[in-house]
């Protein structure tokens, strides 16, 4: 008797939900593509934001000894622009994309862990939450998104730095989840016949970054703990006055840093791969090749991580060792390049939207990648060295290479998500309004920085020889965030508007455009056999004897359902919860309030132990 | 994490066993990738104690304790045997549930955790000891680098027995039947990961002299 009555209560307390549609069920979603949409919905919000507060830092540079922001305002927003930028929109931006796509590219259901995925999502967000509620908490970080001690140390009872030092420690706990997750996915659930060889390029530049992550966020945790210990408990790591070495902190953000970077980057090309050779009409050229200097990418980024510390005084043995890596480590990336245009070259190429962004992306990531090149060479990089050039370089690569590729993405897979084509003519403004509006601000920066304007100051005297640029910068600065309003305005229009897309509106060649447009819950109504490479050209067009695609006869229609349902997870409301807890526990921390901590430990283990031990499915 | 591929096996119409590219458990494998993510984890705090395990001096110049004055060897010696001895039991815990012995599993899983809560017991009182010597967290960057390592291997070792004592509750429920041995091989690849990084800290942090 009892006993049946204690089994029915805990079956009442643990029952999985069951509803996958309605607002509600948001919350407990298991889905890999509502995740994705979660993830990039949320980071295009996260954009808005930091891109408002690049616009007021714009505003105050417009002119010399301007008013706009005072210099206590002027940190918190750069700092917070940037933590936002990296942090809380490009990666995140990478997982939606990796969410959304990497199951439906490798013939999947789903990814491995599926509510490890909803956890990796909730604790982004709530991350996010954490590090934006310091605005009415005493002020917002400000110092720097690279949080140098011993600056970072400072004003121990402002807790801005606090903020910084556990925000980020939440949502590295994100990624760290979703990389295990992903990993996992690629190694193990791609359909039959999916080989290694065989995988779009997407997924192995996503499986690049899932191992990037997957050590570079334990340094860079140890590294926040340690401020953490230092600002909270009274630990002397970075502490020069008490021993300790700030230098220290320079190498563990950077040895997660410099990995980092191409965190940022490689989703991009990944996405870049696949958009050229769809609308060049070719096969990518070059696959292994362009594979396999991703993955080259991805062990060498671990070794160069000091040319950001060149004038820290690491000694010229170091400076010159870490100077010829960094050079070296153009190479890989010069060959992806050079694949990219060969794919191009000879192609049957159609210049829509999707594609310009994909050019785009080329054209600017090279200028990035030059001036790169240039911090390479140490005596070089001592006059560059927190200036305006090397502000210039990053946004070349993070921008003009990392956003514009995410943008071609959008534009690539909104068929995917929606059913509907988006605009031409709208993502035709947009592509020229941002390629423009991203030139006019960041190229200038080249010049301004070797004229010597620092980084990082919230103004300048008259009589510089700064003022025309720094004006033309903020021209520019407009001119992007009008192209991000014709973004919006077709996005939102497409979405309810646009013409239908059909199966296939790219005349595309992987295994994501194999399934209706948008997906069913569970992708795939039979799991795909995988024989080729690009599997779905293949299975659209044969090749006549001068080797000419030609459509082919037979094979390409799918077939239809079998009668079976097919099961998918159940949603489940612990992910939500177990992550609800950790920014608890921050807020905690924060103010030494160890009721806070202790109801975040109890919302986390709660949800840990539901999880655990929830039924797998109803 | 652990019942996740059940619901996706399920997804599968047709095959019972989930089937995966490389033939190997899904668990597994996240549980191999978390576990290398582990190592650079612990390999940041112990390149951080390295570096500073020489710098002892206190912030008002004075001299503070060093390693080799304050590091009881036979003591953590004792301790640090009663740790690997926990990692025997663990392999005889997951041997018996194997065989469907469920008596001896959960007399195996128990004195894992008990052996666990022995290693904890023993280092709240090492590190008891340390601070009535004047050693701290804020006493040098020496202090600092040793109690944010070993405490947080401290935190691994706890977690891991949280989760013994779990299987343990489990099973006394029955709800832990032979099918989920598997669950048990993860708890046990976990505590045996953190047995491995205590030898690293036992041999790099105690034995090895500091200058």
């Amino acid at each position: 008797m009892a006993t049946t009555e204690l089994a029915a209560l805990r079956r009442g307390l643990l029952a999985r939900p069951t509803a996958t549609t309605g607002r509600l069920s948001w919350l407990t979603t298991v889905d890999h593509k509502r995740i994705g949409v979660l993830y990039g919905y949320t980071a295009f919000f996260f954009l808005l934001v930091g891109g408002i507060e690049a616009l007021l830092i714009r505003l105050q540079l417009a002119g010399p000894n301007a008013t706009v922001l005072s210099s206590d305002a002027y940190s918190q927003l750069f700092t917070m622009h940037g933590v936002t930028m990296i942090f809380l929109v490009v990666m995140p931006l990478g997982a939606a994309f990796f969410n959304y796509l990497l199951p439906l590219q490798i013939g999947a259901r789903d990814v491995a862990f599926p509510r490890l995925n909803a956890f990796s999502y909730w604790l982004f967000l709530f991350g996010g939450v954490y590090l934006y509620s310091s605005v009415f908490l005493g002020g917002m970080p400000d110092g720097g998104w690279f949080g140098y001690a011993p600056l970072s140390e400072q004003d121990l009872l402002a807790h801005r730095m606090d903020f910084y030092a556990l925000g980020l420690q939440i949502v590295g706990i994100a990624s760290l989840v979703s990389a295990v997750n992903f990993i996992v996915t690629v190694i193990n659930m791609r359909a039959p016949g999916m080989s290694l060889m065989r995988l779009p390029v997407f997924t192995w530049m996503t499986l690049v970054v899932a191992f990037l992550l997957l050590f570079a966020i334990p340094v860079i945790g140890i590294g926040l703990f340690q401020l953490m210990f230092d600002r909270l408990f009274g630990a002397v790591f970075f502490n020069p006055a008490a021993g300790g070495d700030p230098i220290l902190w320079q190498h563990m953000f950077w040895l997660f840093g410099h990995p980092e970077v191409y965190i940022l980057i490689l989703p991009a090309m990944g996405i870049v791969s696949e958009v050229l050779p769809t609308f060049s009409g070719k096969p990518l050229f070059g696959y292994a090749a362009v594979v396999f200097a991703g993955v080259a990418i991805g062990f060498m980024g671990w070794g160069v991580w000091a040319h950001h510390m060149f004038t820290s005084g690491l000694g010229p043995v170091a400076n010159s060792a870490f100077a010829l890596s960094t050079m070296f480590i153009a190479v890989p990336t010069g060959i992806k390049i050079f694949n990219w245009l060969g794919t191009m070259w000879g192609g049957n190429i159609r210049f829509r939207t999707p594609m310009l962004f994909s050019i785009g992306f080329v054209a600017m990531f090279i200028i990035g990648g030059l001036s790169g090149v240039t911090h390479a060479l140490v005596p070089s990089d001592y006059q560059q060295h927190d200036t305006y050039y090397v502000v210039a370089h990053f946004h070349y690569v993070l921008f003009g290479g990392a956003l514009f590729g995410l943008f071609s993405g959008l534009y690539y897979w909104f068929p995917k998500l929606t059913g509907r084509m988006m605009s031409e003519g709208l993502g035709r403004l947009h592509f020229w309004l941002m390629l423009i509006g991203f030139n006019l601000t960041f190229a200038p920066m080249h010049i301004l920085g070797l004229q010597g304007m620092p980084r990082r100051i919230y103004t300048y005297p008259d009589g510089m020889g700064w003022n025309f640029w720094n004006l033309v910068e903020t021209v520019g600065a407009f001119t992007i965030a009008v192209s991000i309003l014709v973004f919006m305005a077709n996005w939102i229009v497409s979405r309810r508007r646009g013409a239908e897309a059909g199966a296939d509106p790219w005349d595309a060649r992987t295994v994501e455009w194999m399934t209706t447009n948008p997906p069913p819950p569970h992708n795939f109504d039979e799991v795909p056999v995988i024989h080729a490479r690009d599997e779905f050209w293949h299975r659209k067009y044969a090749e006549n004897e001068e080797g000419v695609p030609v459509p082919a006869v037979a094979g390409a229609a799918d077939e239809d359902a079998e009668g079976s349902p097919i099961h998918m997870p159940n949603p489940s409301y612990f992910p939500l919860i177990a992550a609800l807890g950790l920014p608890l526990v921050a807020w905690g921390l924060t103010f030494a309030s160890a009721w806070l901590i202790g109801t975040g430990a109890v919302l986390v283990l709660a949800g840990l132990y539901g999880w655990a031990l929830e039924p797998s499915s109803e | 994490m652990t019942v996740e591929e059940h619901a996706l096996e399920h997804a599968a119409p047709g095959h019972h066993e989930a089937r995966t590219s490389t033939g190997l458990d899904n668990v597994k494998v996240g549980m191999w990738s978390f576990l290398a993510s582990e190592c650079l984890f612990f390999g940041a705090l112990i390149t951080t104690y390295l570096l500073y395990r020489g710098r002892t001096l206190l912030a008002n110049g004075q001299p503070g304790p060093t390693p080799a004055e304050v590091y009881d060897i036979p003591f953590t010696s004792v301790s640090s045997f009663v740790l690997l001895m926990s990692s025997l039991t663990m392999v005889l815990a997951l041997a018996a549930i194997q065989r469907g012995d469920h008596g001896r599993t959960r007399v195996w899983l128990l004195t894992t955790a008990l052996l666990g809560a022995t290693f904890i017991g023993g280092q709240v009182y090492e590190f008891t000891t340390f601070v009535n010597e004047g050693l701290s967290i804020s006493s040098s960057p020496f202090g600092s680098a040793f109690f944010v390592l070993t405490g947080f291997h401290g935190a691994h070792v706890t977690v891991g027995i949280l989760m013994l004592l779990t299987l343990f509750g489990l099973s006394m429920g029955g709800r832990l039947p032979t099918e989920n041995a598997r669950t048990v091989e993860m708890v046990g690849l976990y505590w045996h990961f953190v047995d491995i990084v205590w030898i690293v800290i036992f041999t790099l942090v105690y034995l090895i002299p500091s200058e």
